[in-house]
């Protein structure tokens, strides 16, 4: 595993050197160059030339995503505005063998979207129109660069909404949420990406166009679409998607609680939930995140908190008022020293200020940091924080928590300083000790980010070589070559070959009788 | 299989199991015999079971508590049934976190009750009196409550299970948030157990409401029910359920479930009333029949159907599937989510095949024009040979390729599936 370092969290295009970190696994140039002119000649047919990059220079600005420690210049890079062009593209790669990458607006930050030197990078942010929002089916149908955001713009004048929320929602695309299955602040209610993607249309690693789910639920057959949902794009790429839209609530409230420590802030956390109330949301951060908010967006939490919790509930108002009154209770019960309701939308937006920019934030009081993301269950919070606080004094290396305290999601930042000697090294060891302790506690090793190339070494101690070759059933029926996002997700890649079992005829030497088959 | 292959099989498998018996009449699913029946007590034992399935060539069909072992097509062959009623316990309610751990074989109604101890509860309906988890996940049953918490592959968030060649394996895990690999768990729901043996599930649990109470308001017209639905669920009042209930003969019933706390209830009980208007009433218990399959309402089982839409096609579909019984001359309840787009039928046993099969064709036109489908769930044999059980279905060829993959000798339940998978 690898850091996220510093203000690398930017989104998008990033200049930079290509570093020696690049690998095998992610592609070595040069011994398909004619496999890659060949599928830029089908590129240039297929869409105007705006939409095919190969320039040198034009290149290297795709060559990492939100995760820029990991940099890989792709060999080319398109940028369909149809499902028919991407499909040609993907038509093209599979009939020569060459490696595709999807990629949406790249802000996802485990390297899921890092391209391959000896591939394609499909880049889908030209497909970008929210083709229908169907009120009366509480369903929209958009393209997987539309904006995460836009979705619920689009919405809102019906008196809906898009559910899942990533902090980077304002640039993030659908396509990536889909192939990422994204979280978000409000998924402890409402759910992942999964819950609310219910349809697709997917271009095989075949670039055959297939239809997954739609707008009537329980499809006949086998939830494809389920798999698909969080494959990393190792499935093939999706170039529709059929998302629910959520009724906008009655009533909305948003709280500020301060706390000594994140012990009581924990333990609020699980009386709230274990009360029966169900937050959209609670979202806690430790002092030395708060530190960092206040120094970049002033955001005025309480003076002298350890922790702070922000819940926000929504609902019809009767609910949403009991609920208020029933959290008010417990979180003072637990040592809340100050509650703070936000009145209206800009008090709201002021204290979820505080918390969305928390990551960028880091960057105010570290030069370098690395974004952990890992789940433990909820009901571990207080145990777990006092052992990253004990790894983070016996190693020296300061970390910041900011986390989806609801539902056990971790997100540690482990700051440090690349320009002294060995520091990185520090953090990456704390970093790695993190997930060690989220595992130990029956965890997960990403609740948000994904595997993608950052913690495929990771998996094998989530799964068994078993329980990994299982998933790569699936990955070898969609992509028996191998070419859908590959180095992704897994840490060894299985060989597909023929279906098993299925003999269809002895090999000729045997049939003659000169060999014998074992 | 010979009696001698079945002897040479049983003698591999008693060394893999404890508990072989031969099949009796009773074993048969849907009609096809059983040679033999093996009731594992673990996980490990089931992969053994599969192992010996494997090498003695048998095909296997695995069971919970055999209450829906009609559904779907009849499997070409059933040599074994893997019986999971010994792996019956829940593992583990772990009631801070808001999860259960339990075993494939365990009764839906004894985790409800374990859970429940702690005022939570696994929100899956037990549509299927006497249901396993299992049997719960392989047919990816539902009832009234998926307008609100959604189903099972809203709920599962680890499984383990047993495959084909008898390599057990894991998915998911024990935390509600989780992106680490492939969810095949969601694959397996509703799969019929064609690509491996279930044998452990990990659920999210949701807390039990304080209050529910249901407002129901009978209506004439298809356009009416459609209508009344379009008022509730594009209102704010958190409907926990929203369903459609219309027997052959007089008006149908449309049924809004509400749960939260009572004075919550209470206001969005009145506002329910109003959305609904005259004739609206409220309940504290459900009306009879709420959440039960309609061809289950009476013991001689008759043909069932699933009709799913997109949620404006609900009037076009209630319409169609009315006019084509009336047209075939037979009588059909229809009972269902209409909240959620999903809606049951149910035709007599003693319908002619014939009519059973226009009814099918006719409706299925008008499910698929609303973006939905129509699946025959069960149906007595002379129904399933006049009928196309599961209708179109889209990516089937994916779905073949993942069949191949998981079970490339088509060792389980040959047949059962989509596209005779």
């Amino acid at each position: 595993m690898s850091g996220t370092h510093g203000t690398e969290t930017t989104a998008g295009p990033v200049l930079g050197d290509t570093p020696p970190e690049a690998t095998s696994a992610t592609g070595e140039a040069g011994d398909n160059s004619a496999g890659i002119a060949a599928v830029g000649r089908v590129a240039r047919a297929l869409m105007p030339a705006t939409g095919v990059v190969q320039d040198p220079t034009q290149l290297r600005t795709y060559e990492c995503d939100g995760l820029a420690h990991y940099r890989v210049t792709p060999a080319l890079v398109v940028l369909p505005e149809t499902t028919e062009q991407l499909a040609g593209v993907v038509r093209a790669c599979a009939e020569h063998g060459v490696p595709f990458v999807a990629r949406g607006s790249g802000t996802g930050l485990s390297g899921g979207a890092l391209p391959r030197a000896d591939g394609v990078l499909v880049v889908t942010s030209r497909m970008r129109t929210i083709r229908e929002v169907r009120r009366a089916d509480q369903r929209a149908v958009v393209e997987p660069g539309v904006i995460n955001l836009d979705v619920t713009r689009a919405a809102t004048p019906e008196g809906y909404y898009y559910a899942p929320d990533p902090s980077s929602q304002q640039i993030c695309s659908i396509g990536g949420n889909l192939a990422e299955n994204s979280g978000g602040a409000h998924c402890l209610k409402y759910g992942f990406t999964s819950n609310h993607v219910l349809g697709a249309e997917l271009v095989t690693p075949q670039g055959d166009v297939v239809t997954l789910g739609g707008l009537a639920p329980d499809a006949p057959g086998y939830d494809l679409l389920g798999t698909v949902v969080g494959s990393e794009g190792t499935l093939g790429i999706a170039t529709t998607a059929t998302v629910r839209l959520v009724r906008l609530p009655e009533e909305v409230r948003t709280l500020l609680a301060g706390f000594r420590t994140t012990d009581d802030a924990g333990a609020a956390t699980s009386a709230i939930i274990g009360s029966g109330v169900l937050p959209a949301a609670i979202e806690m951060m430790d002092a030395l995140a708060i530190e960092a908010a206040e120094a970049a967006v002033h955001c005025n939490y309480p003076d002298g908190a350890g922790a702070v919790l922000v819940i926000e509930l929504d609902g019809p108002a009767t609910e949403v008022e009991h609920e208020y009154a029933e959290v008010e209770r417990l979180c003072t019960e637990h040592g809340a020293f100050e509650l703070r309701l936000a009145i209206d939308a800009a008090e709201r937006a002021l204290i979820w200020k505080g918390r969305k920019s928390a990551f960028a934030a880091v960057g105010r009081i570290s030069p370098d940091y690395i974004v952990q993301d890992g789940v433990i269950p909820r009901t571990a919070l207080p145990e777990v924080l006092r052992a990253i606080a004990e790894l983070s004094s016996s190693s020296g290396v300061r970390v910041a928590n900011v986390f989806h305290a609801g539902d056990g999601n971790l997100h540690p930042l482990v700051l440090f300083d690349d320009a002294k000697p060995g520091a990185g090294d520090a953090a990456e060891q704390v970093s790695g000790a993190i997930l060690d302790l989220c595992i130990s506690h029956g965890g997960a090793i990403t609740g948000e980010h994904g595997v993608g190339v950052d913690k495929a070494a990771y998996m094998p101690k989530m799964f068994t070589d078993d329980d990994l070759d299982t998933m790569q059933l699936v990955r070898c029926a969609f992509d028996p070559d191998n070419i859908s996002n590959p180095g992704k997700v897994f840490p060894t890649p299985r060989l597909c070959g023929e279906v098993p079992g299925k003999k269809k005829h002895a090999h000729p030497l045997v049939e003659a009788g000169l060999a014998d088959s074992f | 299989m010979t009696t001698v292959s079945i002897d040479s099989a049983r003698a591999s498998l008693s060394s893999a199991c404890s508990d072989v018996a031969e099949g009796t009449p009773a074993d048969a699913v849907d009609g096809v015999p059983v040679a033999l029946v093996a009731r594992p007590a673990s996980t490990a034992e089931t992969g053994e079971v599969m192992r010996a399935a494997a090498a003695s060539g048998l095909t296997v069909v695995a069971r919970g508590r055999g209450t829906k072992t009609a559904w779907g097509r009849p499997p070409e062959r059933a040599d074994l049934v893997v019986d999971l009623s010994r792996m019956s316990a829940v593992l583990d309610h772990a009631a801070g976190d808001l999860i259960v751990d339990t075993q494939a074989g365990a009764l839906l109604a004894d985790v409800q009750r374990t859970v429940g101890t702690a005022g939570q509860r696994l929100a899956l309906d037990e549509v299927v009196p006497g249901s396993s988890i299992g049997g719960t996940l392989a047919t990816n049953t539902s009832g009234p409550g998926r307008v609100g918490v959604g189903t099972a592959r809203d709920l599962l968030i680890g499984c383990t299970v047993v495959r084909a060649d008898g390599v057990v394996a894991k998915a998911g895990g024990r935390v509600v948030k989780n992106v680490a690999g492939y969810d095949l768990g969601k694959l397996f729901i509703g799969s019929y157990g064609t690509l491996a043996v279930l044998t452990e599930a990990v659920f999210r649990l949701h807390p039990v409401p304080p209050a529910r109470r249901v407002v129901t308001v009978p209506f004439d017209t298809a356009a009416d029910a459609g209508r009344l639905v379009q008022a509730v669920v594009h209102a704010q009042v958190v409907p926990a359920a929203v369903e459609v209930e219309w027997r052959p003969d007089g008006p149908g019933t449309v049924g809004v479930q509400l749960g939260g706390t009572a004075a919550g209830v209470e206001s969005r009980v009145a506002a329910t009333l109003q959305l609904l208007g005259a004739g609206a009433t409220a309940a504290e218990e459900p009306p009879p029949g709420w959440g039960v399959l309609p061809w289950r309402d009476t013991a001689e089982r008759g043909t069932g159907l699933k009709l799913t839409c997109a949620l404006s096609g609900l009037t076009a579909v209630l319409d169609a599937a009315r006019r084509a019984a009336a047209d075939a001359g037979v009588r059909l309840t229809l009972r269902g989510s209409g909240g959620a787009g999903v809606l049951y039928g149910a035709l007599p046993a003693d319908a002619p095949a014939g009519a059973v099969a226009a009814v099918v064709d006719r409706t299925r036109t008008v499910c698929g024009e609303h973006g939905g489908a129509l699946v025959v769930v069960e149906a007595p044999a002379p129904v399933l040979a006049a009928v196309d059980v599961w209708g179109p279905v889209p990516a089937i060829d994916l779905m073949r390729r993942v069949k191949e993959r998981f079970d490339p000798e088509r060792r389980l339940a040959p047949g059962r599936f989509v596209g005779g998978i």
